[in-house]
């Protein structure tokens, strides 16, 4: 047990820290820094708006996988997503927005369709991936229904094959800053 | 039967006594001969290094009977719309040889018997057949639908040549309510229905459990919701734009099956790649299997609530993907692989770096598996969860760490050996209790072996070009590859039309085995025990839906 410990304040905290948004951003900011000043800005938001909590349900219409992987990574140590303010919910009924990585296939066109109807209104939709953005590598065919938008009414969509975990908070960041 | 002239050989007498010493594949094409099936070995086989024994339709069935005797472990099966008639191929292994067995049927009279009473593993494969080609399998133990949900009709055959591609323009997809799931009767048995949409962040899919109180009498998995079209839509592909397709089967094995399908259509070209080629590959293939197992280590660990090692393991598997993105310009490594070659290299200096944080890495695991070992609480939820016996895991011919974990010993880069595996030496980890903790530790030892495979990849690339030019294989060319991924071995067969495109694309990912091993491993445990028994296999939904 004290080795757990001692490999527990070893590691020390490696999530980057949330400071003070300065009043220029660079282009040439490192990929942390980076991080921190999305998140800086998504929390001020999220704060403002959600009054401190972003709920969201990822629903996986039909993806190879490689999105949830990505979503996965937003609550690893380094990118922390939770100190936002954002965390993933187990139901729809507790979301604000839904995370949908496409292409949606035809199998779980019933399921996502019910998916958003369980989904209290005010809600948001971001179709993640380039499948959910347009169809992708796999398009419209006798098993899938292309993009998210066709089935679903879209609010913004984050491409990327898969998008990194940081284009993902900066998605979520462009969506809640236009609310 | 089709001529093939001189070079075919006609298979005859079987003396038991007389065998011993032969290799199985003389001995099985000997045992064929004198049950008096109608099958012939080609030779020289279409499917280098894989043997092809074309079959009678008729005695597709008493084959697989024979080679089950023999014991051949069965691999996978796949049709084809030839035109003038649907093939039907079956692929076995034994010893490191592959096999190819071919039955030819007349497109309105497919029928064919089934292979499934002799090989557990054939049931959900024929039945993909037979959804998607309409080929019907006699005597099949359950001739129930599998990936056709309510996309297409019974009668419709997506993977026919005549159908087209973008199938009929439907308004609106119904749900598939009213598949027959088994049913258990009883007092205090109830059902739980969970899926398609799991509350985690998670591919869809949906299990029927029959439990009384909290313990699970029986799992039913129903699969096929992420099917989209995969074998229908990679023809007419060229080859760049199958491997991208292949890529994306299955978004955490990109690598591997980008792999299987380069090298199945390199097979089918008779292209040879460069060796510095052969190792980055491996190399790309190495780090996709470290990164995958340090994630599985970690949602092992999540799944019995051990915050703790979820974060560790996490915090590596970042690390390594962060690394994936500085050296190689993709955090999966997705599109490194292409035909004839990857768009890769490793300088010197980046070596450097990966030596070092294989170092890195090494001294991490040493401290945290320390720890994790000392820990009973984890000990109390992983040993005897989920037991795979290895009678089971053998019938199946589980694959990967499942199989490895209850006794199956296989691994293609050992066994089979490719470049640059034929280069190394391969060590397997086998163990034979079958439980969770069987299998966390199993893919602890495969990340150790990966580790070393790294620095020696590293230490001895030789120098050399990272492509070779392609050339337009002939018409009808075919190749069959067999690579070990992360999950195990994944088999790629493809087949050219005229114009350099693909006329057939079959990946057989790992998932399509093993995920029948969850259904039998389930039974027994606690309810609340699965997420930890289903991760503890983590089959991809991808993978097997296509």
């Amino acid at each position: 047990m004290l080795r757990l410990y001692g490999k527990i304040f070893k590691t020390g905290s490696l999530t980057e820290r949330v400071s003070p948004l300065p009043k220029t951003i660079s282009d040439t900011v490192m990929k942390d820094e980076a991080v921190k000043q999305a998140g800086h800005r998504l929390k001020t938001i999220v704060d403002k708006r959600f009054r401190g909590s972003l709920a969201i349900r990822e629903v996986d219409a039909g993806s190879c996988n490689a999105c949830e992987l990505e979503i996965h990574a937003l609550n690893n140590v380094y990118y922390n997503i939770e100190r936002f303010g954002v965390h993933f919910v187990a139901s729809p009924r507790h979301a604000d927005i839904l995370m949908v990585t496409g292409p949606v296939s035809r199998h779980m066109e019933a399921a996502l369709r019910r998916t958003y109807d369980a989904t209290p209104a005010p809600k948001w939709v971001i179709a993640v991936g380039d499948c959910g953005a347009c169809g992708g590598e796999f398009g419209v065919s006798y098993a899938s229904c292309g993009a998210v938008a066709n089935v679903i009414p879209v609010d913004l969509a984050i491409p990327g094959c898969p998008p990194a975990p940081l284009a993902l908070i900066q998605g979520l960041l462009s969506l809640c800053g236009r609310l | 039967m089709r001529d093939n002239g001189d070079e075919t050989t006609t298979i005859r007498t079987f003396h038991p006594e007389s065998v011993d010493h032969l290799a199985p594949f003389d001995r099985l094409c000997l045992r064929l001969g004198s049950e008096e099936i109608q099958a012939r070995s080609i030779k020289p086989s279409s499917l280098p290094p894989a043997r092809l024994i074309e079959i009678e339709a008729a005695d597709w069935g008493k084959a697989a009977s024979i080679a089950q005797a023999e014991g051949w472990r069965w691999a996978g099966v796949f049709a084809e719309d030839r035109g003038a008639d649907l093939t039907v191929n079956a692929c076995l292994e034994r010893q490191g040889v592959y096999l190819m067995f071919r039955a030819y049927l007349a497109p309105e009279k497919a029928n064919l018997p089934s292979q499934a009473p002799y090989y557990w593993a054939a049931d959900r494969s024929e039945r993909h057949i037979q959804d998607l080609f309409g080929i019907r399998f006699e005597d099949h133990p359950d001739p129930r639908r599998w990936i056709r949900h309510q996309a297409w009709g019974e009668h419709s055959h997506p993977l026919r040549k005549d159908f087209r591609a973008d199938g009929q323009a439907i308004e609106e997809t119904p749900p598939d309510h009213d598949y027959p799931f088994l049913k258990a009767h009883g007092a205090s048995v109830y059902e739980i229905p969970v899926g398609p949409v799991h509350a985690g962040i998670i591919e869809p899919g949906h299990f029927r459990f029959q439990a009384v109180g909290e313990t699970v009498l029986h799992l039913e998995e129903r699969l096929g919701y992420v099917h989209k079209g995969i074998e229908k839509i990679a023809e007419g592909r060229d080859p760049l734009g199958l491997a991208r397709l292949a890529g994306r089967v299955s978004g955490d094995t990109t690598v591997g099956h980008a792999w299987a399908a380069c090298m199945a259509m390199e097979r089918a070209g008779g292209i040879e790649i460069p060796l510095r080629t052969a190792y980055l590959r491996g190399l790309l293939a190495e780090r996709e299997r470290v990164i995958n197992h340090l994630w599985d280590l970690g949602s092992l660990c999540n799944d019995v609530g051990f915050a703790f090692g979820y974060y560790q393991f996490g915090r590596l598997r970042e690390q390594w993907l962060r690394e994936n993105q500085a050296e190689f310009g993709h955090r999966l490594l997705m599109d490194r692989i292409v035909p004839g070659g990857v768009t890769i290299d490793v300088p010197p200096e980046a070596a450097e770096r990966m030596r070092h944080s294989v170092a890195i890495l090494r001294r991490e695991l040493d401290e945290l598996l320390t720890i994790l070992d000392a820990n009973s609480s984890l000990e109390d939820r992983f040993l005897g969860a989920g037991c795979l016996s290895p009678e089971l895991a053998s019938a199946l011919g589980a694959l990967g760490f499942v199989g490895r974990a209850s006794g199956q010993s296989f691994d293609a880069r050992r066994d089979a050996p490719y470049s640059p595996y034929d280069r190394l030496q391969v060590r397997v980890p086998v163990e034979s209790q079958g439980d969770v903790a069987s299998r966390f530790w199993t893919r602890y030892k495969e990340l150790r072996i990966s580790l070393r495979l790294i620095r020696e990849m590293l230490d001895g690339m030789p120098e050399g070009e990272l492509s070779v030019p392609w050339y337009t294989p002939a018409e009808g060319a075919e190749g069959l590859a067999a690579v070990e991924g992360w999950r195990g071995e994944i088999l790629c067969f493809v087949r050219f039309r005229a114009d350099n495109k693909i006329c057939r694309y079959w990946p057989r990912d790992p998932s399509v085995i093993n995920w029948p091993a969850l259904e039998k491993l389930m039974i027994g445990n606690i309810v609340p025990d699965f997420p930890v028994c289903n991760k503890s296999v983590n089959g991809s939904y991808s993978g097997h839906d296509l």
